[in-house]
C-alpha cells in the first residue's frame, strides 16, 4: 500500500530536483584537491551531512525557520564529485526562490565550508558568487612611510654636505688673508706669457725642459 | 691661484666609476632578448667579435682622449681642433637628454622597492571590483603583474593624445631619484669616487645571489637549456651581427662624454690601456652573468606558467565532464582527452574552443625586454618565489644600483664641462651648477610622470641618443685619427703614460672601427626611412594588450627635434668657430 506512495513520492522528488530545473544549484566539490591525502569518501552520509548545513541555512532566513533536512533534496551525484540540489517549502510541491537560497547560502557560506574542511575553491555552488576577503587597506599606504623615512635621510645628508662644504670654504678664504704678509705676493699671481696663463699651455703637452734652474732655486736660502 | 685640477683618489676608484658606468640596465634587460632572438648561445660569436674589434678600441681612445686632454667634452674637442668644439656640445646635449629619461627608471625602481616591504606582494593579486564578487576587469584581462605595472605604477592613458595629468606618485620617486643623484655628484669626484664603490659592486653581490637562487628554481634549467642552446643559423642574419655591434656600442656608453669626463680626473701617467680591456671585458662578462641568471627566471616562469595551463585544462575537463577528482593528470591528460574526443564528441565539441594546448616552448618564446622585463616578466617570476619580499627587495635595489651608477656617468657628462668653462665656475659654486642641473632634469622629468608619460619616455628612449651617437663616435674617431694625427696622438701618449702604442690599436682606430660606424649608421638610416612612418605600442585596457598605433604629427616632430639638435651640433659648432674666426682676422692684428 505504501508502494503508490512511495513512487509518487519517488516521482516527485525526480521532478522537483534535476539538473537545471528550476530553482536547482549545482554543487562541485573536489575534496582531494584540497585535502590530499586527508580525503574522506563522499557517501550518504555526508550527503546527510550537506542537506543539514543547507537546512540549518534556511532556517536562518525570516519565514523559513521550519526548514527540515528531508526538504533539502539532491540528485545527479556523479564521481566528480557534483550534484545538484533543491530546497522545497514543507509541502514539497514547490521548491523555495533561487534567490532566497542564494543570500541563505551566502550568509552562511564559512560555516558551510568549515563543516566540510573545504573552502571557497573547493567546495563551489555554481551561479553562487562567493564574497571575497576585501585586500588589507591600511590607513596610510605602507610605501609613503617608507618613502618618508629615506627622503628624510637624504634631505639631512645633503644638507650635512652642502654646509660642511660652505665651512671648509669659508676657512680656506680665512687662511690666506693672514698669511699674505708673510708670503711674497710673486708666487700668488697666475703666471702669464703672451696673455696666456702658463697653466693652460702645459695641457698642450709642453715638456718640462731640467736644464733651466726653477724660480725657487735662484735665490740660495738663507 | 688656479685650483688644481679634482682628481680620484686612487685607480681603482676611477676603473669602479667606469664600471659603475658602463655596466647599466641595459645589461640586464636588453643583452638576454638579443641573446634569445638571435641564436642563443651562438650569439655570443659576434658579441666577443665585436668586443675585440669594436668595443675595446673605441673605449680606449675615449679614454686616452680625456686622459690626455684633462677636460671635458668640450674642452677636449675645442683643443683637438678648435673646429670640433660642436662635438663636444652634442654630447653633452646627448647626455641631457639621457639623464632627463634615464632617471624615471630610478623612480619607478624606488617605487618598487618601497611597495616590496607588503605581504603579499601588491602586484600578485588582483583587486577587487565594485560589488567584490570579482576582480577588477582590467586586471582579470591581463595579469596581475602588467595590471599593477601599467595602472597602479604608470596609470598609463590609452593613446599618447590622451596626456592626462602629473601623477603625484611617480612624481615624488623622481624627485627622490634626483636627491639621491645629487646627493652622490655633489662633490665632484670626492663624493662621487666613494659612491661608485657601492654602485660597482653591490650589483654583483645581489646577482651572484641572484644566481644561486635562480639555479635551483623549479624549471630553471628549461629555459638555461632552450636559450643557451646555439643556433647556428642565426650567424648568417646580418641583424645578428649588427645587433651586436650595436649592443657593445650603447652598453660601453661612448660618445656620451662620461668616459671623457672621468679620464680626465685621472693622473696624467695611469695606464688607460689596461684600465679600458678591463672595463670592456668586465662589462661583457657581466651581460653574460645577467643573462645566465635571466634565463633561469625565465624558465620558472615558463615552467610555472605551462604547469598552470595544464591545471586549468585538467580542471576544465575535470568539470565538464564530472570525472573523479585527481583522476586526470599532466601525464595521462592527452590519452584521456582523446578518450573523451571519441566518446563524447558533443560534448567535447562543446568545451573545444576553451581547450589550449599548453606548451612550453611557446611560453619559453616570449622574449621580452626593456622596462616590460625588469618590472612584469621579473616581478611575475618574484611573486611565485617564497620569501618573496626578500627577493624582491634585493632585486629592485639592485637595478637602482646599477641605474644610478649610469646616472653618476650622464651627469658627469654634463657637469665637467661645465665647471671647466671659466665662465660659469667663477660665478657659481660647484655645487650650485650641480644643483641647477638636477632641477632643470627633474623639471623636465614630470613629464614623464604623466599618464601618456610612458610613450613620451619610449620615444626619447629609442631616438635620443642612437642615431646622434653613432655619428658624434663616427666624427670622434675621424677627429682623433686625421684632423688631430695618429702619430701626433700616438707620441703624446708616449709621453704621458710612458708605452709604445701597439699597431692593433693603430688599424682599429684609423681604419676598421669607423666602417663599422659608418655601416650601422647607413642601416639605421635606411631602417627608418624604409619603415615609413613610426609606430608605438599602446595598452589597451579593455583588452588588456598592448595595440599598435601611429605616432601623430606632433610626436614625430618631437622625434626629428631630438635627432636634429644634437647631430646639427657638430656641423654648427665648426661653422660657429669659422665665423668668429673669420671676424678675428678682419680686426688690425692685436698681440704680435
Amino acid at each position: 500500500m505504501l508502494w503508490p506512495l512511495f513512487l509518487l513520492v519517488t516521482a516527485i522528488h525526480a521532478e522537483l530536483c534535476q539538473p537545471d530545473a528550476e530553482n536547482a544549484f549545482k554543487v562541485r566539490l573536489s575534496i582531494k584537491t584540497a585535502l590530499g591525502d586527508k580525503a574522506y569518501a563522499w557517501d550518504i552520509n555526508e550527503e546527510y551531512l550537506f542537506r543539514a548545513m543547507v537546512a540549518f541555512s534556511m532556517r536562518k532566513v525570516p519565514k523559513r525557520e521550519t526548514t527540515e533536512i528531508a526538504h533539502v533534496l539532491l540528485c545527479n551525484v556523479t564521481q566528480r564529485v557534483s550534484f545538484w540540489f533543491v530546497v522545497t517549502d514543507p509541502s514539497k510541491n514547490h521548491t523555495l526562490p533561487a534567490a532566497e537560497i542564494q543570500s541563505a547560502i551566502r550568509m552562511n557560506r564559512n560555516r558551510i565550508n568549515n563543516a566540510f574542511s573545504l573552502s571557497d575553491q573547493t567546495l563551489e555552488f555554481l551561479k553562487i558568487p562567493s564574497t571575497l576577503a576585501p585586500p588589507m587597506d591600511p590607513s596610510v599606504p605602507i610605501w609613503i612611510i617608507i618613502f618618508g623615512v629615506i627622503f628624510c635621510i637624504i634631505i639631512v645628508a645633503t644638507t650635512l654636505l652642502i654646509l660642511s662644504g660652505i665651512w671648509q670654504s669659508r676657512r680656506k678664504n680665512m687662511e690666506p688673508s693672514e698669511m699674505v704678509d708673510t708670503e711674497d705676493k710673486r708666487e700668488n699671481m697666475i703666471t702669464v706669457e703672451n696673455g696666456i696663463p702658463c697653466d693652460s699651455l702645459d695641457a698642450k703637452g709642453g715638456h718640462i725642459n731640467d736644464a733651466f734652474m726653477t724660480e725657487d732655486e735662484r735665490l740660495t736660502p738663507l | 691661484m688656479e685650483k688644481a685640477r679634482p682628481q680620484w683618489a686612487n685607480p681603482l676608484q676611477f676603473v669602479f666609476a667606469c664600471i659603475s658606468y658602463a655596466v647599466g640596465l641595459g645589461n640586464v634587460w636588453r643583452f638576454p632578448y638579443l641573446c634569445q632572438m638571435y641564436g642563443g648561445g651562438s650569439f655570443l660569436i659576434p658579441y666577443l667579435i665585436m668586443l675585440v674589434v669594436e668595443g675595446m678600441p673605441l673605449l680606449y681612445m675615449e679614454l686616452a682622449v680625456g686622459q690626455r686632454m684633462r677636460q671635458g667634452s668640450i674642452g677636449a674637442w675645442r683643443t683637438i681642433s678648435p673646429y670640433l668644439g660642436g662635438v663636444g656640445v652634442a654630447s653633452v646635449l646627448v647626455s641631457f637628454f639621457l639623464s632627463m629619461y634615464y632617471n624615471v627608471i630610478n623612480a619607478w625602481a624606488f617605487w618598487y622597492l618601497f611597495h616590496s616591504f607588503q605581504n603579499p606582494l601588491p602586484w600578485s593579486v588582483c583587486p577587487l571590483n565594485g560589488n567584490r564578487t570579482g576582480y577588477d576587469a582590467e586586471c582579470e584581462a591581463a595579469s596581475s603583474t602588467q595590471y599593477f605595472w601599467y595602472r597602479k605604477t604608470l596609470n598609463i592613458s590609452p593613446s599618447i593624445q590622451e596626456s592626462g595629468a602629473v601623477q603625484w606618485e611617480p612624481a615624488l620617486c623622481l624627485i627622490l631619484a634626483w636627491l639621491v643623484v645629487y646627493l652622490c655628484i655633489l662633490r665632484g669626484t670626492e663624493s662621487t669616487g666613494k659612491v661608485v664603490y657601492f654602485t660597482a659592486l653591490l650589483p654583483y653581490c645581489v646577482l651572484i645571489i641572484y644566481l644561486g637562487r635562480g639555479l635551483t628554481l623549479h624549471g630553471a634549467t628549461n629555459g638555461l637549456i632552450y636559450m643557451f642552446t646555439p643556433k647556428v643559423e642565426q650567424l648568417a642574419n646580418p641583424r645578428t651581427w649588427i645587433n651586436a655591434a650595436t649592443q657593445i656600442f650603447f652598453s660601453l656608453g661612448l660618445g656620451f662624454g662620461s668616459l671623457i669626463a672621468f679620464a680626465s680626473y685621472n693622473e696624467p701617467s695611469n695606464d688607460c690601456q689596461k684600465h679600458a680591456i678591463i672595463v670592456s671585458l668586465i662589462n661583457s662578462a657581466t651581460s653574460i652573468f645577467a643573462s645566465i641568471v635571466t634565463f633561469s627566471i625565465y624558465g620558472f616562469k615558463a615552467t610555472f606558467n605551462y604547469e598552470n595551463c595544464l591545471n586549468k585544462m585538467i580542471l576544465l575537463l575535470t568539470n565538464s565532464f564530472d570525472l573523479e577528482d585527481g583522476f586526470l593528470t599532466a601525464s595521462n591528460l592527452e590519452q584521456v582527452k582523446d578518450h573523451l574526443a571519441s566518446a563524447y564528441p558533443s560534448k567535447y565539441s562543446e568545451v573545444l574552443p576553451y581547450i589550449k594546448n599548453c606548451s612550453l616552448e611557446s611560453e619559453l618564446d616570449t622574449a621580452v625586454q626593456g622596462t616590460g622585463l625588469a618590472f612584469i616578466v621579473y616581478s611575475e617570476a618574484i611573486k611565485n618565489m617564497e620569501v618573496s619580499q626578500l627577493w624582491s627587495v634585493l632585486y629592485f635595489f639592485m637595478l637602482l644600483m646599477l641605474g644610478i651608477g649610469s646616472m653618476l656617468g650622464n651627469t658627469a657628462a654634463i657637469l665637467t664641462p661645465l665647471t671647466d668653462s671659466k665662465v660659469i665656475s667663477s660665478h657659481l659654486p660647484k655645487e650650485v651648477i650641480s644643483g641647477l642641473v638636477c632641477l632643470i632634469s627633474c623639471a623636465v622629468g614630470m613629464l614623464f610622470t604623466m599618464e601618456a608619460g610612458n610613450y613620451w619616455f619610449d620615444i626619447f628612449n629609442d631616438y635620443a641618443a642612437t642615431l646622434s651617437l653613432l655619428l658624434i663616435v663616427l666624427v670622434e674617431t675621424i677627429a682623433v685619427c686625421y684632423v688631430y694625427g695618429l702619430r701626433r696622438f700616438e707620441s703624446d701618449l708616449k709621453a704621458m703614460t710612458g708605452r709604445a702604442l701597439s699597431w692593433y690599436w693603430k688599424v682599429m682606430w684609423a681604419g676598421v672601427s669607423p666602417l663599422l660606424i659608418v655601416s650601422l649608421f647607413a642601416f639605421y638610416l635606411s631602417d627608418y626611412i624604409l619603415s615609413g612612418t613610426l609606430r608605438y605600442q599602446a595598452w589597451d585596457a579593455f583588452q588588456g594588450q598592448l595595440v599598435t598605433k601611429d605616432y601623430p604629427a606632433y610626436a614625430l616632430a618631437v622625434i626629428g627635434l631630438l635627432v636634429a639638435s644634437s647631430t646639427m651640433c657638430i656641423p654648427l659648432g665648426a661653422l660657429g668657430t669659422f665665423i668668429t674666426r673669420h671676424l678675428k682676422r678682419g680686426d688690425p692684428a692685436p698681440v704680435a
